[in-house]
């Protein structure tokens, strides 16, 4: 039997594939987003007559202590990690691109104060920053969502800054400049579409960072308050009845936690495939 | 037309002079090489000429007017390397458009495929992405034309036709070239005129 190495026999070329990849994924967030908008109150309504059920057709993720059922909070914490990490990877990316355009084009003080920033923000442990910050905003979404943005702009800050700089000494920026352009000109033209895939690309890869760190968070206690379905709240509860032979309370969000993450994952790479012209033709 | 009136430049302040009181007359239409071997400031006497780099003293002046440092720039300088010269997020045909509109009758005389303007600049070749950035640097505007080892890259053949084609250009336009390349034969070639400064 012989293999061909070059003549794959796929249905679509690599170009489509990527952008199905992509619109799946936007998909599965839509689902949850959609089924957790669906589900209503059911995730908040206890039942006792169907306390403590195991996964079975009819409830695939079981029944809590309370007969509440697991795949509606599991979907309503998904949804609320998933705000949560959104507008924190937002807000860290945003932060993110600021700096990085005044470091690279504000001159030496502003560049010394921000890579001095960065270092600082990159030497401290994460969690640590996160405690500290989240606490000291009072915990909640609102402590976790701050907490989140503070601490994850370093690298991209990083990234967006070295890229600037690079750019800024290249040849053909120089020559634009040769041709009249004006600054304004070659920002726009020149420098954007080279840093916004790095923003928008920097924004996705940070987003699984930022849900398991509120997750994370939430789990230690100081993040969302026990009574709101996050997916920290959920594994951090299910701790107490793993004991008692109720597995299904932390391996259903467990899993769908990895998906999620592992999905907007997949994501950010794809896009990121999608954006650069050395992959984009392909 | 382009003319340096006592040109000197170093990097910095306790570095060597690279070239001190250099003066420079080339005609239009006039074809002018520079030789010398690596190192000796030929890179950097271009970046001056072209307005990419101040010299510390004298001045470049078209037309008897200082190189202005506003508006397209009537003195081109074409890099050894086209690679690094051309942003590689764009697609060639916004290349070749930067400065302005390119004339068909260019495209046809540098021999330029249609099929290559929906493409990114790593999908070509150095000698097709040279003939590129040469289209870019031919605007209207262009009365000089700097050749840094523009053709040291590529393969004979491809040296051939892209210096007549240059040629027949320069001719119709009244261009002046001033061709640097530590290749002497190339220049004894092409030029009328060689200026030996940077030799031994």
């Amino acid at each position: 039997m012989t293999t061909n190495l070059f003549s794959r026999s796929t249905p679509w070329d690599l170009r489509t594939r990527t952008l199905m990849t992509i619109l799946a994924c936007i998909t599965f967030f839509a689902v949850i987003f959609i089924s957790a908008w669906l589900y209503g109150e059911q995730g908040q309504v206890t039942n006792l007559g169907l306390r403590k059920l195991p996964p079975s057709w009819e409830r695939p993720f079981g029944t809590d202590w309370l007969g509440r059922d697991m795949l509606a909070r599991t979907l309503k914490g998904l949804r609320l990690s998933l705000s949560v990490g959104l507008t924190a990877a937002a807000c860290s990316a945003f932060i993110a691109l600021l700096f990085g355009l005044a470091a690279a084009m504000l001159g030496r003080t502003v560049d010394l104060i921000v890579t001095w920033l960065v270092d600082v923000g990159m030497a401290v442990p994460h969690l640590v920053l996160l405690i500290l910050i989240s606490f000291a905003c009072g915990g909640g979404a609102k402590g976790v969502i701050i907490a989140v943005a503070a601490s994850h702009w370093p690298s991209l800050t990083r990234v967006i800054r070295a890229e600037i700089l690079q750019l800024r000494s290249a040849d053909y920026i120089k020559l634009s400049r040769q041709f009249g352009k004006g600054p304004y000109w070659i920002a726009r033209r020149h420098l954007l579409p080279h840093v916004i895939p790095q923003f928008v690309v920097g924004m996705l890869l940070l987003f699984p960072h930022t849900i398991l760190h509120a997750a994370g968070l939430t789990f230690l206690g100081f993040g969302m308050s026990p009574h709101t379905p996050a997916i920290g709240v959920l594994l951090a509860e299910s701790m107490r009845y793993l004991s008692m032979g109720l597995w299904w309370l932390a391996v259903a969000p467990g899993i769908a936690l990895i998906v999620s993450v592992k999905v907007f994952d997949m994501l950010g790479n794809n896009f990121r495939a999608l954006l650069d012209p050395r992959t984009s033709q392909e | 037309m382009l003319e340096g009136r006592k040109l000197a430049f170093r990097y910095g302040e306790e570095r060597e002079w690279l070239f001190k009181d250099f003066d420079l007359r080339i005609a239009p239409g006039e074809i002018v090489g520079i030789p010398g071997p690596s190192g000796r400031g030929k890179s950097t006497l271009a970046k001056v000429l072209s307005g990419y780099l101040i010299p510390q003293e004298g001045s470049v002046f078209v037309d008897g007017r200082p190189l202005s440092t506003s508006g397209c720039c009537p003195v081109q300088l074409l890099f050894q390397h086209p690679q690094l010269a051309v942003n590689p997020r764009w697609k060639i045909e916004a290349i070749m458009r930067e400065s302005e509109e390119p004339p068909p009758e260019l495209l046809r005389g540098l021999a330029i495929d249609p099929s290559w303007l929906g493409r990114y600049p790593h999908e070509l070749s150095g000698g097709e992405l040279q003939r590129v950035c040469l289209v870019r640097a031919l605007g209207s505007q262009t009365r000089c034309l700097l050749c840094d080892e523009m053709t040291s890259m590529l393969d004979s053949l491809t040296q051939v036709s892209i210096w007549r084609t240059l040629l027949n250009i320069a001719r119709q336009r009244e261009l002046g070239l001033i061709v640097i390349s530590h290749d002497y034969a190339l220049l004894k070639k092409l030029c009328a005129r060689i200026i030996p400064y940077f030799e031994d």
